[in-house]
């Protein structure tokens, strides 16, 4: 901050931002209405917190996909390809360490889930640097191309992971010490959940933190907005696109570490299946925007699990069902990068 | 006065369109050169060549003895040139503060440099918290020209500074822009209102279907009514 900003004698009269709470407050008017509905107070918590949990996970996937279209206007349809190539990893980093994640040393398994983590991240981060400069450069600034090109590329590492793994669905067992769950009163919290939760609210802060106040953050902002103007400042933005491409990458990997622990299982098609799921989210929350791809996670989540309790055959159509409603009240998202 | 940015046969291409069609033009050191001529004449498709916003399909750019033709925009602008689009392009969603530290690449901002700023655009050190997108049409254009100005720059491109403001604020502006030139910084203006292009001025450039047709003082023009109803379809005396 330069002397003058210290002065005080700066920015004093001013409309500040108005800040807009109704989206946020959605979370909690769907949990009013889910909880007399539910009956059980227990149940509800029980909910809800897998609520919070899957939504952190998803939020995790899907930030490098929102950042990645905000910012350099490329609609990835093989972001769920790093998802798939993430849990793999988990299950390569697992099986060597069999003895640290059975031991019942919450150091040793969080030391394992830690390295699987780092590892999905940096094979993700790199192979998110080949994706950009083989599949995704030569076709900027065209919409079909890119969907059609990264399709190919997410249909092409599932036929990898196919034949380097095989067809079959390979079992991953939770660590000792996150296995189970804390009771509290009749409601079940999970520990690995309450894992993911950590992990996705750090990851969340993080970007936030990063986005406001670093100059990087700040440049990422201002190129989701005009990219032509960032150039024209001086900064060269296809470094840029480079480094926020290999983030979201890696993102998504460890995205895929926790959907992969969490559903115990890893399956080539696991990214793909979530791709939809994510693009819901993007679309709720409003393209381009980390608190919106947030907002948008949490509620995918707690409709998602409410629904699955109250009405199993409705759950199926619910997300789109919130899509849709989302889009009808605020055509651009909840909270769509550079404001409605 | 030697040319600091030179264009020699210049042509640019946007789709099938032949925008540029040997533009030579010259921009002195330390003066302010306008740029005139109607609508659809090439002004604003010259400013963003230089720039490299849209390539140059043939001819060369230099500027202050560099070709500017192989750099990329963002070289072009390490150069020593700032760009104040016509659409200003002020990031809306940042605070004036945040617009300003991002066109200060090379470092903090510097207080002096802010104080000097602010003696034209008081409006700024106000809503320095503010979001740019809360900020007026006129705030806007000083916030945009503020940002180019916020280091020191050789050269200014500044496309229609004074389009849709009010009269009280062009006279401002024309304080600044007279200003920065004192400073020492080369600029060139596209300009669409003539009593503005007169009053700051030294050199004046017309263009025409993509090239330039006129070359000289901005006195010179100014004083022959017939030059500049053959050349912009108007006089001096017409406009006022």
């Amino acid at each position: 901050m330069s002397a003058i900003e210290k002065s005080g004698d700066i920015g004093a009269a001013l409309p500040r931002r108005k800040i807009d709470f109704a989206p946020a407050l959605l979370p909690f008017l769907i949990a009013l209405v889910a909880a007399p509905l539910i009956g059980s107070t227990s149940t509800f918590v029980t909910l809800t917190f897998a609520s919070l949990a899957m939504g952190l996970m998803l939020f995790t996937m899907a930030s490098g996909f929102t950042l990645v279209f905000g910012l350099m206007d490329v609609l990835n349809f093989g972001h769920g390809a790093f998802i798939s190539i993430g849990a793999y990893m988990a299950t390569l980093v697992f099986a060597p360490l069999i003895l640290w994640s059975q031991a019942g040393s919450l150091g040793l398994n969080l030391g394992v889930i830690f390295l699987a983590v780092a590892v999905a991240a940096i094979v993700c981060g790199a192979l998110g640097l080949v994706f950009e400069r083989l599949l995704v450069r030569p076709v900027y600034g065209q919409h079909l191309k890119q969907i059609l090109v990264t399709t190919g590329g997410l249909i092409v590492v599932e036929q990898l992971l196919y034949a380097l793994f095989g067809p079959d669905t390979i079992p991953l067992a939770l660590p000792t010490a996150l296995r189970g769950a804390f009771v509290i009163g009749d409601a079940a919290i999970e520990k690995f959940r309450l894992l993911a939760v950590i992990v996705g609210l750090v990851i969340f802060a993080g970007l936030s933190l990063t986005l406001n106040y670093t100059k990087i953050g700040l440049l990422i902002r201002a190129g989701v907005e005009n990219r032509e103007m960032v150039e024209a400042l001086g900064y060269r933005i296809n470094r840029l696109f480079l480094a926020v491409f290999m983030a979201g990458s890696a993102l998504a990997g460890l995205g895929g570490v926790l959907w992969a622990l969490y559903r115990e299982q890893v399956h080539a098609s696991v990214g793909e299946s979530l791709t939809v799921l994510i693009f819901i989210v993007v679309i709720t929350g409003g393209l381009g925007s980390i608190g919106g791809c947030f907002l948008g996670a949490t509620l995918v989540a707690l409709v998602a699990n409410y629904a699955g309790f109250l009405a199993p055959k409705i759950a199926l159509v619910s997300n789109i069902a919130l899509m849709v409603a989302v889009l009808l009240w605020r055509p651009r998202g909840l909270y769509p990068a550079g404001g409605r | 006065m030697s040319a600091l940015l030179t264009l020699s046969g210049v042509h640019t291409h946007i789709g099938r369109y032949h925008i540029l069609q040997g533009v030579d033009l010259d921009a002195p050191e330390g003066k302010t050169t306008m740029l005139l001529g109607r609508n659809g004449a090439g002004k604003t498709t010259t400013l963003r060549t230089i720039m490299g916003l849209w390539r140059a399909s043939a001819g060369t750019v230099t500027f202050a003895g560099q070709a500017l033709a192989p750099l990329a925009t963002p070289a072009i602008a390490r150069a020593g040139i700032s760009y104040v689009p016509e659409t200003m392009a002020v990031f809306s969603d940042l605070t004036v503060r945040e617009n300003f530290i991002l066109a200060a690449r090379d470092g903090p901002l510097d207080d002096a440099r802010l104080q000097w700023i602010f003696g034209f655009f008081p409006a700024l050190k106000k809503f320095w918290l503010s979001r740019a997108g809360s900020l007026s049409g006129g705030q806007k254009q000083m916030l945009s020209i503020a940002r180019a100005i916020v280091e020191p720059r050789r050269l200014l491109l500044i496309d229609e500074p004074t389009k849709g403001l009010a009269p009280a604020i062009v006279g401002g502006l024309i304080e600044c822009l007279r200003e920065i030139k004192r400073a020492g910084v080369a600029i060139l203006l596209v300009e669409q209102n003539f009593r503005v292009a007169q009053e700051i001025g030294d050199e004046v450039r017309v263009m025409d279907n993509g090239r330039i047709v006129h070359e000289g003082p901005m006195a010179a023009l100014a004083a022959d009514g017939a030059l500049q109803n053959r050349l912009l379809g108007l006089s001096l005396d017409a406009h006022q």
